[in-house]
């Protein structure tokens, strides 16, 4: 087994190898057409069932492909494979669309496809609720395979097809074969782009080459769904630590797509013709606090309100952002802009009200006690909210201490659950991608089974008992409602206090035409004019 | 000589122990998790507590340093902890920018420095000697980061003549070699320019009130032969010592030039090392920077018997 392994990888090797060598020598006829990218990160984890990082994630788009996709109307579209249901909606049938090849040249088989499902199931935060749905994962060809689950769930679809992060991936059988814990060493896809292993150096540089052999759906692109053509030879990641040179070389045209451009240095871009902004991932992100429900003060859901309503989004998205035209304010937990957007307490997630805010203080007879708020000061993404957040609950009355650390350090303090006065915190604030947090299993921060959820650790069961509703409702209207009562459940209960979205733009030359508008970054669709 | 050098590499031994101690101890005191790193934003406790044992992070510490200890005296620097890369080969890969960028930097920065620091000494008091030292002030006082953002946007975006950023090794040809390092290496030349050609002016000048040089005028040797041969070897001394200071620290602490012209050098890896607290990283660069240390000074020694035979070990 391990001989086949070396074997495989090295025709993968040597299968680079020459389609990189046959991009050069075809430049005789025409020049090979290369994107360089300036990715907001440089990539080192290259495992994107392991991590839920973006660049892993979007690594993964790059060289694997997903059974079903998401387009730009939230509907779950086929992708690898084309699906039928049974009447009673419990076994569900995959089968694998014509041309599927790995990137070493052997076929994609539904069992490659049965093996990378059981890894994803057993690692992702939906899948592993889904997992309690499925009674069997079966093989019935060598193109098609059979879920059969206990009770219809609307989860199974919604998580094959799942953006971010971590899509559902699909990899040889001998590689998915490897524990979710641990991390693969090979990297070979089905996708559009194959990667390049010698010209790789983590954290620096990825090279990615056009797989020759993609045969793309027919349909229109339309974020992960649709034909995913793609219209150069070679796309390069780049990283670079400093975003002002990243903005230089691409005014310098060295590069030609930066992936994030701070708020700050777009002036420098906007007034130069050869050059386009644009926000690709429209849907952006929301960012939002969270409270200790374990400790003191905010054991009290009437002081957890009482924050709350003292904090104006504006002015929290004045100091993270500064420029309306990449921020908006946004009352709902699902993210405006998502499918189950709501405006459920508008004025209160939204507006100030101090007044309202100080008379709950009162009635709840808060007694002074310190509320530590953590701050990190490294990451220009995350360290305003935390000030503004700060100076809102003193204005309301709250005794607030600003906690200054670097954003590791709050990492580790978030799962800290000693009490504030041991070392323990009482608020931080995040941010996160709304194309992860659109639904009840997505969004981390809606799960409220106490010590068992993420950082905040808040107990409301009727939370829980409607996620498990959700789940098992196939109805999309269904779904909707449910998501929305959850939504209204988490505001009233402080689950997590939104305060506002953003969206960070990304610039490119205009040489590159048809770039893609996703909220994952993607590469296939997008051409570039020398 | 050679029982002394010999003498002095021994006595690295116990040097990089304390080195290789004190560092794996301030890594483990230091707060950050690998492993939430690796997994991500979205990970659950339970991942967090997978991957912190595959990686044997969850392990006591004397035994993780046990562990990482017996690779080391086979030779074996360990592996990323977020890549999988060997850690030898990361470093061998981000050893060539580094070094081209000293041995440029360095180059240029005698050339420069040690004329001019002579030529303010000859001309010790007068206005050549004042615009020596006000560009000596300004060289120490301007961050490369701000020489490095001005040569950029004069001679990359409004001349053309110089890449913005990025590095290429010799496999590209000479020209795409060098090309990418002028910028850098004047902004990071800047500071040493400065550094050097001032210790060499107080050097010189205070060599030239020495008997020796007295005696020799009065001989009627060349004033320039006085300076090159007399004054100038004899002042060497406190400039070779700067120089091997300053060798040390371009080797491990241009971490500003290199993120400003995009160099992927040891002290990106370093510094990229650090915010991802990949353990096994910042323990092999800091050990390969502290032989460094201990390598130069030891050349810097060796060389002080060079420039001044009164010298002996």
């Amino acid at each position: 087994m391990e001989y086949r392994n070396v074997s495989k990888s090295r025709r993968i090797a040597v299968l680079g190898s020459l389609f990189a060598a046959s991009v050069m020598s075809a430049s005789t006829a025409h020049a090979a057409t290369t994107v360089t990218a300036v990715m907001h990160a440089g990539l080192r984890v290259m495992d994107p069932v392991f991590s839920t990082a973006f660049l892993t994630r979007d690594h993964g788009y790059m060289i694997y492909d997903t059974l079903l996709g998401v387009d730009e109307k939230f509907e779950i579209r086929p992708q690898m494979a084309e699906w039928s249901v049974s009447d009673d909606n419990k076994t569900y049938t995959f089968t694998l669309r014509e041309g599927l090849a790995w990137h070493d040249g052997a076929a994609v088989t539904a069992e490659d496809c049965v093996a990378s499902l059981e890894r994803w199931l057993s690692v992702d935060s939906t899948g592993q609720v889904l997992r309690t749905f499925i009674e069997s994962i079966n093989a019935t060809g060598t193109d098609a395979f059979e879920i059969r689950l206990n009770q219809p769930t609307g989860l199974l679809l919604s998580g094959l097809a799942k953006l971010s992060s971590r899509p559902a991936f699909m990899m040889p059988k001998r590689i998915a074969a490897t524990p979710g814990s641990e991390a693969i060493t090979q990297f070979v896809g089905s996708g559009p782009f194959i990667f390049i292993q010698d010209e790789f150096r983590p954290g620096v540089k990825v090279v990615y080459a056009r797989n020759p052999d993609y045969r793309p759906r027919q349909e229109p692109a339309s974020w992960t769904a649709g034909g995913k053509v793609v219209n150069v030879d070679k796309v390069e990641w780049v990283a670079m630590p400093d975003a002002m040179t990243s903005v230089n070389a691409l005014l310098n045209d060295e590069v030609d797509f930066v992936q994030q451009v701070p708020l700050d240095l777009l002036p420098l871009l906007t007034s130069n013709d050869e050059i386009k902004v644009k926000a690709i991932d429209e849907l952006g992100n929301w960012t939002y606090f969270r409270f200790n429900h374990l400790h003191a003060p905010f054991d009290n859901p009437r002081l957890r309100q009482a924050a709350m309503l003292a904090v104006d989004q504006k002015q929290v998205l004045q100091a993270l952002v500064g420029n309306p035209e990449y921020s908006r304010t946004c009352a709902t937990t699902f993210g405006c802009g998502n499918p189950y957007e709501s405006d459920y307490r508008h004025d209160d997630v939204v507006e100030p009200q101090l007044e309202k805010a100080k008379s709950l203080l009162k009635e709840a007879g808060y007694d002074n006690t310190p509320v530590v708020v953590l701050h990190p000061t490294d990451m220009a993404t995350v360290s305003p909210q935390p000030v503004v957040v700060a100076d809102a609950l003193r204005k309301a009355g709250f005794n607030v201490q600003l906690k200054t650390m670097d954003w590791q350090s709050v990492i580790m303090q978030q799962g800290n659950q000693a009490a504030p006065a041991d070392g323990g915190w009482n608020i931080f604030a995040t941010y996160s991608t709304l194309a992860t947090s659109g639904d009840p299993f997505g969004n981390t921060t809606i799960a409220s089974n106490g010590k068992k959820a993420w950082a905040g650790w808040p107990d409301v069961p009727e939370i829980e008992s409607l996620r498990k509703e959700f789940a098992l409702a196939t109805d999309s209207e269904k779904r909707k409602s449910i998501a929305l009562k959850i939504n209204e459940l988490a505001i009233d209960n402080g689950v997590v206090v939104p305060l506002g979205q953003f969206t960070i733009p990304a610039a490119y030359r205009s040489s590159l035409s048809n770039v893609p508008h996703s909220p994952v970054t993607v590469f296939w669709s997008m051409s570039k004019n020398d | 000589m050679l029982a002394y050098i010999a003498r002095r590499i021994v006595t690295t031994i116990p040097v990089v122990i304390m080195v290789a101690i004190v560092i794996f101890a301030l890594l483990r005191v230091t707060p950050g998790d690998p492993a939430a790193i690796i997994a991500g934003d979205d990970a659950s406790p339970a991942q967090l507590e997978n991957i912190r044992e595959q990686m044997g992070l969850n392990l006591p510490i004397h035994e993780q340093f046990l562990t990482w200890g017996g690779r080391l005296l086979h030779g074996d620097l360990g592996t990323s902890l977020l890549s999988g890369t060997a850690v030898m080969d990361l470093i061998a890969d981000r050893m060539g920018p580094t070094i081209a960028l000293a041995i440029s930097t360095m180059t240029f920065t005698l050339l420069i420095a040690i004329p001019i620091g002579v030529i303010a000494a000859w001309r010790h008091g007068k206005l050549t000697d004042r615009f020596v030292m006000i560009l000596s002030v300004l060289g120490f006082s301007i961050p490369t980061f701000v020489v490095g953002y001005l040569l950029i946007y004069f001679f990359s975006l409004k001349l053309g003549w110089f890449p913005v950023q990025g590095y290429r090794d010799l496999s590209h040809g000479f020209y795409e070699f060098a090309r990418r390092l002028v910028l850098p290496t004047i902004a990071l030349s800047s500071v040493y320019v400065a550094l050097i050609a001032r210790i060499t002016r107080s050097s010189v000048i205070e060599v030239m009130n020495e008997d020796f040089v007295r005696t020799a005028r009065a001989k009627g040797v060349k004033e320039s032969t006085v300076f090159l041969r007399h004054a100038l070897r004899n002042a060497a001394v406190p400039i070779v010592t700067i120089v091997g200071i300053g060798v040390a620290a371009l080797i491990g602490g241009v971490v500003v030039t290199e993120s400003v012209f995009n160099i992927p050098g040891l002290g990106r890896l370093v510094v990229e090392a650090v915010l991802a607290r990949d353990y096994p990283i910042i323990q092999g660069v800091i050990l390969l920077f502290s032989l460094t240390y201990i390598f130069i000074n030891l050349v810097v020694d060796v060389l002080y018997t060079v420039f001044d035979p009164r010298i002996t070990y």
